[in-house]
């Protein structure tokens, strides 16, 4: 087992694969709400998919997460045990489903964040989190071809879509500042060729969203200046509630065997 | 095209280079970029193939079983199609 | 055993229409009798593609309706693994539904005409789903003992003649043999884990066992349309001889696990070589079908709201798809990530 982390670098690190795991896994855990209840049959095996994909993800940084932590916690001690202050997942993450619409928009701004992320990090100086990456970024390329093509035909479909998805993209903007702001934990990884500069990848980012939000007739709303820090561990209400399902068997029968 | 009636596609995938496309069943979908996400989200979970083919089951025409005797007996008694039907001295090679 | 309602339907099969000779239908006859597979546009009698529709369709039906109670618990599965395995299956199961509704409409009927009747309450599904689940060990019983029970009937019709039926069966009858195994996993964890833990696996089994036996069907004696179906090779043994069979091959695995059949009568005949076990409450089983089972309500509400709910879904990318056929110049794709 690795010691625990000494330095702040170290330290950083641990919390920035955290960062990532608890994105994918809360992500996962959204989309694994919908099946049996998808606008069609094929979606329901689409959104499972996808589900899948980010619970993988999840299941790979947790671990590795855990042995970087060096406290013996491996992924469903991670997953099942911390608590909300705990996760550093991205607020948007957590979001309600809503309707298709709202979970098309959060999940096409997550997807269209991880190219970016994932994209770098393939030449992480971290090879375990670089490998990682690699995987990532492939399923990621499926998944944006999936959200982006579901966001022009409800933006570009009938004038009940287009609102819809409108209204979903307006609500979820405010979550969008918290992808590229930069806190220590992202310093340290830059300076050390871990993780990439967030203001760096930020333009890409925005060239991307603008491209899709015109071929899907939908317009990018203002920035807005409340500051989320899910990454922090200080999220909405709604991790709260998403957790106490999660975990409930792990907290109802602890120390069992599953 | 009414709200439940996207268009059936047949599914057709190449499981390995080399081989052939075969069709393994269809699906619904509103246009072909998502009949191809479909049919990679239903029938490659396992990885059943390297490509993918989708095709408007509208698009597909089929020969007439009631055809059947016209279109593929006359094949039958042209055995001098087949290696077989020759007779060669086995001391001859490469024949 | 998701055809279990054709059995007591209580229509007979549709007649054969006046006009439909004899030769065709002799023909038809001989070409099953030596096991020729049944292709779409072949000649059929109207009396065998009916009879298809009704069983491939709610078959589909049973798949897409069982996503619900399984589909419960995912949020709430105890590990990742087991949350993965379990989104898996239930993504499987929605997958069968689509080879099977994809097999029926070969025969004429659409997938919007098969929503419709499911819906509407007017097509069957296999009862089994009308039950909840209401702890982590009802998905391994599920499993264990409702995959087990599928794939039961489900092997000898990858051998019916009606081709597209036959290979979608073959395509799930792959793909099922994983879901039997994660659910009786799931009960081997929970019998060897706490004591809590062993009692959750056996009120499980509780629940489940006799339901289980209840989705082969009703006794031979009472089940109408068997000798037709037989004769057609829709159907290739009775649901009496799945039934046995099944209870002979559960009842060992049960004893494996350290549980208790919930049959006071169970008893193993040694004259026979099977287990004989105790009456099924058949009252119960028409219950369930007639809609009045715990979860009727439910399934179908669910099914309902999400056909609703996505209608605007559904109706945007006709819309799109449309314009992108018909229109001057399509708006162009959100573009491919580099």
């Amino acid at each position: 087992m690795r010691q625990a982390p000494d330095t702040a670098v170290e330290q950083a690190r641990c919390r920035y694969v955290l960062r990532l795991a608890d994105t994918s896994l809360v992500l996962g855990q959204r989309l694994g709400e919908w099946l049996g209840h998808a606008p069609a049959l094929e979606e329901d095996l689409a959104l499972a998919n996808l589900s899948l994909d980010l619970i993988g993800q999840a299941r790979l940084l947790l671990t590795y997460a855990g042995e970087l932590e060096g406290r013996g916690r491996d992924e469903d001690a991670l997953a099942f045990l911390r608590d909300a202050p705990e996760f550093l997942n991205l607020t948007l993450a957590e979001q309600p489903n809503g309707d298709f619409g709202h979970t098309i928009v959060r999940q096409w701004l997550i997807d269209a964040w991880q190219l970016e992320i994932y994209g770098a990090l393939e030449h992480s100086a971290d090879t375990r989190l670089a490998a990682i990456a690699a995987k990532a970024l492939r399923e990621t390329r499926y998944h944006y071809r999936f959200s982006s093509g579901w966001l022009v035909r409800l933006g570009d479909g009938t004038p009940e879509s287009h609102g819809r998805v409108q209204s979903a993209l307006d609500a979820l903007w405010r979550f969008t500042a918290e992808l590229f702001t930069p806190d220590e934990v992202d310093e340290h990884m830059s300076r050390a060729a871990i993780a990439p500069a967030l203001t760096g990848l930020a333009p890409h980012w925005s060239a991307r969203i603008d491209e899709a939000l015109r071929a899907a007739t939908l317009t990018r709303p203002p920035t807005q200046a409340y500051p989320w820090h899910g990454k922090r561990g200080v999220h909405s209400e709604h991790l709260g509630h998403l957790l106490g399902e999660m975990q409930h068997l792990q907290r109802t029968y602890p120390g069992a065997r599953w | 095209m009414s709200e439940t009636d996207w268009p059936l596609f047949e599914v057709f995938i190449r499981s390995r280079a080399g081989l052939e496309h075969k069709h393994v069943g269809s699906l619904h979908a509103a246009d072909a970029r998502m009949a191809i996400e479909h049919a990679r989200d239903v029938y490659t979970r396992r990885q059943e193939g390297v490509s993918l083919w989708v095709v408007r089951s509208a698009d597909i025409v089929a020969s007439d079983p009631g055809e059947a005797d016209a279109l593929f007996e006359p094949a039958r008694d042209k055995v001098y199609r087949h290696p077989t039907f020759y007779a060669i001295p086995d001391e001859v090679k490469n024949l | 055993m998701y055809t279990q309602a054709l059995d007591i339907h209580g229509k007979e099969p549709v007649p054969a229409a006046a006009g439909e000779a004899e030769a065709p239908a002799a023909r038809f006859q001989a070409r099953i009798d030596e096991d020729a597979k049944i292709e779409p546009k072949d000649w059929m009698p109207e009396a065998y593609r009916q009879t298809l529709i009704r069983q491939i369709s709610q078959h589909a039906h049973s798949e897409i309706v069982g996503m619900l109670p399984e589909g419960n618990w995912i949020t709430r599965a105890p590990s990742l693994k087991r949350k993965a395995v379990l989104i898996a299956k239930v993504q499987d199961e929605g997958g069968h539904g689509m080879y099977l509704y994809s097999a029926a409409e070969t025969l004429g009927i659409s997938r919007a005409e098969m929503l419709e009747q499911l819906l509407s309450g007017t097509a069957k599904y296999s009862s089994i789903f009308n039950y909840p689940t209401l702890t982590w060990a009802d998905i391994g019983a599920i499993g264990w003992l409702v995959d087990g029970a599928a794939i039961m009937n489900q092997i000898p019709i990858c051998r019916c003649s009606y081709g597209p039926y036959a290979r979608a069966m073959v395509r799930i009858c792959k793909e099922e043999s994983f879901h039997q195994r994660q659910g009786f996993e799931i009960m081997l964890t929970l019998t060897q884990g706490t004591h809590a833990q062993r009692a959750m696996a056996q009120d499980a089994l509780n629940r489940w066992w006799w339901p289980s036996l209840m989705m082969f069907g009703p006794s031979d004696a009472d089940s109408r349309h068997t000798a037709q179906s037989m004769r057609w090779k829709i159907k290739r043994f009775s649901n009496d001889e799945l039934r046995q069979k099944f209870i002979d091959i559960t009842v060992p695995q049960a004893h494996f696990l350290g549980l208790t059949i919930p049959d006071n009568e169970l008893h193993w005949d040694e004259s026979t070589q099977h287990y004989r076990a105790g009456p099924i409450d058949w009252s119960e089983f028409h219950a369930v079908l007639k809609g009045n089972g715990p979860c009727n309500r439910e399934r179908l509400e669910a099914r309902r709201r999400a056909h609703e709910a996505g209608r605007w879904v559904r109706e945007a990318a006709a819309a799109h798809a449309a314009r992108q056929r018909g229109g001057a110049a399509p708006a162009s794709q959100a573009g491919e990530p580099t």
